[in-house]
C-alpha cells in the first residue's frame, strides 16, 4: 500500500487552504426600508419586493 | 446539441414527479399563489401555462384535457371560468416567481409562484387571514383573563405564578 513518506506539516495544510476562503455575498439596499437585503429576493425585514408588499412580516412587539 | 435542456427531475421517478406537478398546478389554480421551492416553481411553470392555454381555447375537448391533468373538477371550473379569461390579451408569461428566502432544515431556496393579476384575490385573502387572527387573539385573551380570574378566586400560590407569566 502506498503511504506518505514524510510528515505533512501544518504549514503545508494552511498554505493549501490559503485560497479556500469563502467570499461574502453581495447585499443590496431595500428601496422600501433601506435595510440591506439579498438582491432579487423579497426583503426579509419589510416583505417588499419591486415596490409592493409580497409577504407579511410579523412585527416583533 | 440539446445539452442541459432536459428540465427538472426533482429527484423523483416519473410517476412521482407527474403527481407532484399535477398537485402543484391544481393548488396554484385554486389558491392563485403558493409557496414552494424554486426548482419546483420553475418545473411547474410550463404545465400551468399549458393549462391556461387550454382554458383560453375553452371548448369541450380542451376542458376534458384539462380535467385529465388537474386533480379536482373545481380547479377545472375555476381555470375555464375565471382565470383564463383574465389572460385574453397575453401570450404566455402568466406567472410570477418571487424568491423569498431559505427553508429551515435543508436550506432549500423558497419562492412564491403566483398568477399575474391575482393581487386583488391576495388582498382579500390577507384581510380574511387578519380577521381570523384578530378573532383568535381575542379568544385567547378572553380565555387568559378567565383563567386569571379563576386563579385569583382560588388565591394563594397560583396567583404568583400567573403574575410571573405576564
Amino acid at each position: 500500500m502506498a503511504n506518505p513518506k514524510r510528515r505533512h506539516s501544518q504549514k503545508r495544510t494552511s498554505t493549501r487552504r490559503a485560497h479556500d476562503a469563502l467570499s461574502k455575498h453581495s447585499l443590496s439596499e431595500c428601496p422600501n426600508c433601506h435595510e440591506r437585503k439579498m438582491p432579487h429576493r423579497v426583503c426579509p425585514q419589510c416583505g417588499y419586493y419591486k415596490g409592493r408588499e409580497v409577504v407579511e412580516v410579523e412585527e416583533t412587539s | 446539441m440539446r445539452h442541459k435542456v432536459a428540465g427538472w427531475k426533482l429527484g423523483r421517478n416519473t410517476s412521482h414527479r407527474r403527481s407532484l406537478l399535477r398537485n402543484l398546478v391544481t393548488s396554484l389554480i385554486l389558491e392563485e399563489r403558493i409557496e414552494t421551492t424554486v426548482p419546483k416553481a420553475k418545473a411547474m411553470r410550463p404545465q400551468v401555462e399549458k393549462m391556461i392555454t387550454l382554458g383560453k381555447r375553452g371548448d369541450l375537448a380542451a376542458r376534458r384535457r384539462a380535467a385529465a391533468y388537474l386533480m379536482t373538477s373545481a380547479a377545472v371550473d375555476k381555470l375555464f371560468d375565471t382565470i383564463s379569461p383574465r389572460f385574453g390579451d397575453r401570450e404566455g408569461g402568466y406567472l410570477r416567481i418571487v424568491r423569498s428566502g431559505w427553508q429551515k432544515g435543508d436550506g432549500a431556496e423558497k419562492a412564491f409562484i403566483e398568477l399575474l393579476g391575482s393581487e386583488k384575490v391576495q388582498e382579500e385573502k390577507r384581510q380574511k387571514r387578519a380577521e381570523v387572527r384578530a378573532k383568535r387573539a381575542e379568544e385567547t385573551k378572553k380565555a387568559m383573563e378567565e383563567a386569571e380570574a379563576q386563579a385569583n378566586a382560588e388565591g394563594g400560590v397560583t396567583t404568583e405564578s400567573g403574575d410571573a407569566k405576564e
